[in-house]
């Protein structure tokens, strides 16, 4: 099998992988790095359980052919919180409003909304729900997902 | 995905001649959404895939005699663009509604309409915008009108060795208001049970032009002459409008069929509703414009 030696920033960290020309980022996160935060629901792009920041955007990592990453930044759930262990406004939120029920939407719920914050500090509702529209969390839990989304927006001004 | 050679080559140049030296082993691959998707499902991968998402050449929005976009234009950057918002609304529309963010994020402006699919987001609005396809290969540009682009379901005139470099709308669109329907039962993550995408220009309340483009709604994307030239000279009232949806329904401009997604009599009714309503969505959009 094609291996292929990708370098680029992960979580703050610069870190090169050496692994099958075929493999996509989340396959490379779970796999090679053992970052299993990421998950794998549909691995065609519809869940968004593999959500990951890639160069500051939102992106679905399943769909992500490693050899794209070469140069880039990535940031996982695992890089969410502060090296001390405090947690992301985010993280609290979703914490405090019961934004977690199963939690296997859970970090890329919080991935989506973190390149939301980023890029819009101050979002509508209808910004927070537009942002989370490819995160499916079957659980149904959506209303308390926003409440904490809104409530992080809040609090971090 | 099983193995593969996966190439990334830096420029246009490098990517035509991979292109040509791998020829039908090759697929074109940038971002990916789509191809990714497949190759999934499929569990067939390709035995070259040339990837394209670098050439950041092919990543813009201009407006300079015409609206020119490149290639690898993200549905992303079409949804957050304020030119195109203004001016190329139905665009706007279709581009906003294509999968989820994440997927607006990577996927291009010249995979939706190479993928082809009967469904696609951007068809319709680019049909009714007079969208000219460039075309790069080894005998250098070609363009053809958007028209002719699709040959059948997942099908265009692209040929192997050519790459989809720009989107050109020609100028005088600036004068049309237009608008894109994407009919589905949620609001995001799925694909139209019907499209239906309307340009129109006005002088005083006649209609002096008008686009109208259905998806879903045959093999491929298409426009509905017919309607348009039933349209064309009359006022904008609900009765010429009415009229023009039910034209616009008939076997005259589309091939219905029943499908998973929605069955031919419903999509049928869809159009005669929504061809009215987006003509009156085109219109006002003009007055909004003049009003600024």
């Amino acid at each position: 099998m094609k291996k292929v030696s990708v370098s680029f920033t992960l979580n703050g960290n610069t870190v090169t992988a050496e692994v099958p020309v075929t493999w996509t980022l989340l396959k490379t996160l779970r796999e090679y790095f053992e970052l299993t935060g990421a998950k794998e629901g549909c691995g065609v792009g519809e869940c968004g359980a593999c959500t990951v920041i890639l160069d500051g955007e939102a992106v679905n990592s399943c769909l992500c052919p490693i050899p794209e990453v070469e140069g880039k930044s990535v940031t996982t759930i695992e890089g969410l919180a502060n090296e001390d262990g405090t947690l992301h406004p985010l993280q609290e939120a979703f914490l405090k409003n019961n934004g977690v029920q199963c939690g296997f939407c859970t970090s890329g719920m919080l991935m989506s909304s973190k390149a939301l914050l980023d890029q819009n500090p101050d979002p509508t509702e209808d910004d927070i729900r537009t942002s989370i529209a490819g995160n499916f969390c079957r659980c149904t839990g959506y209303v308390q997902i926003v409440e904490s989304i809104e409530m992080a927006a809040k609090e971090s001004k | 995905m099983i193995d593969c050679d996966y190439l990334r080559p830096d420029n246009l140049e490098e990517a035509l001649g991979l292109l040509k030296e791998h020829g039908p082993r090759a697929t074109l691959i940038a971002g990916g959404t789509d191809v990714m998707a497949k190759i999934r499902n499929t569990k067939k991968t390709p035995e070259v895939l040339v990837s394209i998402r670098g050439l950041k050449d092919l990543k813009y929005i201009d407006k300079r005699s015409g609206y020119h976009i490149g290639a690898l234009t993200t549905h992303r950057m079409l949804e957050q663009s304020e030119l195109v918002k203004a001016e190329l609304s139905a665009l706007h529309d279709g581009a906003s509604r294509v999968g989820s963010v994440q997927v607006r994020n990577v996927a291009t402006l010249g995979g939706n309409i190479c993928n082809a699919a009967p469904s696609a987001d951007t068809a319709g609005p680019l049909l009714v915008l007079d969208a000219l396809v460039f075309m790069e290969g080894p005998e250098g540009i070609r363009s053809v009108p958007i028209t002719e682009f699709f040959t059948g379901t997942y099908k265009t005139v692209l040929k192997k060795d050519e790459v989809l470099t720009e989107i050109k709308i020609p100028g005088e669109m600036e004068h049309f208001g237009s608008a894109y329907w994407k009919h589905s039962r949620r609001k995001a993550m799925n694909l139209p049970i019907l499209g239906i995408a309307v340009s129109l220009k006005l002088e005083g309340e006649i209609i002096s032009d008008v686009r109208i483009a259905l998806t879903v709604a045959a093999p491929t994307p298409v426009r509905a002459n017919k309607a348009e030239d039933f349209l064309k000279g009359k006022a904008l009232s609900d009765e010429a409008l009415n009229e023009a949806g039910k034209i616009a329904a008939s076997t005259e401009c589309c091939s219905l069929r029943d499908s998973l997604r929605g069955e031919a009599w419903y999509r049928g009714e869809i159009i005669e509703v929504y061809v009215p309503r987006m003509a009156r969505l085109a219109a006002e959009r003009i007055a909004q414009r003049r009003s600024k």
